[in-house]
């Protein structure tokens, strides 16, 4: 390889990142209109209506609102870290997408230890949530900062465990040999999630859990510590965590399918035709309803109290999924599940 | 002929490594010095990354980065270290530290000189991933060795329990189980009364003047 070939390599990766990160930026502010209108119509109310047909324009009017505001810094915050935190927030949300795959052999980077990267990229954005708090200066925001801190490294084993039972079954940790791992001619009785049913169950809970959404919210709090970590902040530097956090959302529901539910696969066996066959529709159907689903937790759930997070995340959540994994393992050794077509 | 690129790139992320590591023991602030640590970590696994071990770098970052460093800049950000007293005693302690630094670079060396002594690390066998590899070695020929160095972490893990842990009488603990399993009947008790009829109790009277 020569200087000009690794050049080029590099503009078709840069072109290639645009074409995941600029849809993913526009579904996020898509997202946030769905949700005012889902919860709307939950609450029987309208919803945003104005800006647009069906409102559809009011998620872009509020970015160009918060891009335009005024960013106010609090006194005696460390600055450094005060602006640092949301670039550290938003960073790890959006290089999770270089591993996801939207169909076969449709993804960035198809590296062999994808699951292991997307654990420790997620991992990552607790550090934007802690120095967003601690950095503000502020009672609220600490406060918010260390209840998402314990939340979220709680969440996270009880998670990764989930996707320790994915590996032990797919016996792989590339993502496109996982999904591929659920195809057969059953359609959906194929995929993970007869398996791994209360994984898949932990997995998605474990997810809400980690981006911080309703019902465990606690590190936001509105109504007993006014925003939790990102109270201080306005304006853009307000927005990029909103990004960070509704970009986090959405993974969860490209996850939760491409590790449990078959990804691109079609639900119907493959011997129906057109309906039988894969494709990255599939996988965007099944994200939309789980997104959807997080909407419909938020509309439903109260908030749950700190000490009941912690005991569901350590007691209930992390002992299944030990014995799990050894039902996995079980499973595995006796070849009770198929694994690829 | 090989491509630059990797080689950028190591230089890079060496640079970054040691600027970072130097930052981690001059920096004032403590918070800013676990953050320089975090960098540290992080540039080290990419390095590793060029070198192809990718299951050792991904998991440096979940383990150091995503686990230990977050716990480890809680407790930096709660505790409230002042710097200032700790720095009065450096001069004092730098002799003892230079000796330690001297004896650890000694045998690193030594290390690097006896493994360059030694053949390259064999490739991989072809078509297996460095991790499918790194796991089949360690649960079939090193297996009884990564067994006792789980027992070993468990042991530790219950012993920081058993030490952190004190049992507090005076507080008061809520038991789920014990909450969901309450009926009605052990939370309210309804009183037969008698109707009032107004008449067994007159209103009082006024105090005349």
């Amino acid at each position: 390889m020569s200087a000009t070939s690794d050049m080029w390599l590099l503009l078709v990766t840069l072109a290639k990142i645009l074409v995941i990160a600029i849809p993913l930026i526009i579904a996020v502010a898509m997202y946030v209109w769905w949700e005012r209108k889902v919860i709307g119509w939950m609450h029987v109310r309208i919803g945003p209506n104005k800006i647009g047909p069906f409102g559809l324009l009011q998620a872009f009017a509020d970015v160009f609102k918060l891009l335009l505001k005024e960013i106010i810094t609090p006194s005696n915050a460390n600055l450094f870290l005060y602006f640092l935190a949301p670039l550290l927030a938003v960073i790890p949300a959006f290089a999770v997408w270089a591993v996801i795959p939207f169909d076969d052999r449709v993804v960035l980077s198809n590296i062999n230890a994808g699951l292991l990267y997307l654990l420790a990229m997620t991992s990552l954005g607790v550090y934007g949530i802690i120095l967003a708090g601690w950095s503000s200066n502020s009672r609220y925001a600490l406060l918010g900062a260390m209840r998402s801190a314990a939340q979220v490294i709680s969440y996270e084993i009880a998670m990764g465990m989930a996707l320790v039972c994915v590996l032990i079954l797919a016996g792989s940790l590339n993502l496109t040999a996982i999904v591929n791992a659920q195809a057969g001619p059953k359609g959906l009785f194929e995929w993970f999630w007869l398996p791994l049913l209360p994984m898949f169950l932990i997995y998605y809970i474990s997810g809400v859990a980690e981006t911080n959404r309703a019902p465990f919210d606690v590190a936001e709090g509105e109504s007993e510590i006014v925003a939790g970590f990102h109270v201080e902040y306005s304006g853009s530097a307000f927005a990029i965590f909103f990004l960070a956090e509704y970009a986090n959302m959405i993974l969860v529901s490209f996850l939760a399918p491409i590790l449990f539910l078959g990804g691109w696969l079609s639900p119907f066996p493959q011997s129906w035709g057109a309906i039988g066959a894969p494709g990255w529709w599939w996988l965007v159907v099944k994200a939309f309803v789980f997104a959807t689903a997080f909407l419909w937790l938020r509309a439903t759930f109260p908030r749950y109290r700190y000490d009941q997070i912690m005991r569901l995340g350590w007691k209930v959540f992390i002992p299944i999924s030990i014995v799990w994994i050894f039902v996995a393992g079980i499973f595995k050794y006796f070849h009770v599940v198929t694994i690829g077509g | 002929m090989h491509s630059i690129f990797p080689l950028v790139c190591f230089w890079a992320f060496a640079i970054v490594a040691t600027g970072a590591a130097l930052a981690v023991i001059t920096l004032r602030n403590s918070v800013h010095a676990v953050l320089a640590l975090v960098l540290t970590f992080f540039s080290t696994a990419c390095i590793w990354l060029l070198l192809q071990a990718e299951f050792l770098a991904i998991a440096l970052v979940v383990v150091y980065v995503g686990a230990v460093m977050v716990l480890f800049l809680f407790v930096v950000m709660m505790l409230d270290i002042k710097m200032e007293p700790l720095r009065e005693r450096f001069i004092k302690y730098a002799p003892l530290g230079l000796v330690v630094a001297a004896i650890m670079l000694i045998e690193m060396l030594g290390i690097i000189g006896v493994r360059t002594m030694d053949v390259r690390p064999g490739p991989n066998p072809a078509g297996v991933s460095n991790t499918a590899w790194l796991g089949q070695a360690l649960f079939t020929r090193f297996l009884l060795p990564f067994e006792i160095a789980a027992l070993i972490l468990t042991v530790g893990l219950v012993a920081a329990v058993v030490l952190a842990a004190r049992t507090r009488t005076d507080k008061k603990h809520q038991n789920p189980s014990q909450q969901v399993r309450v009926t009605a009947a052990q939370r309210v008790r309804l009183v037969k009364m008698r109707a009032e009829t107004g008449a067994e109790t007159p209103l009082p009277r006024e105090p005349q003047a």
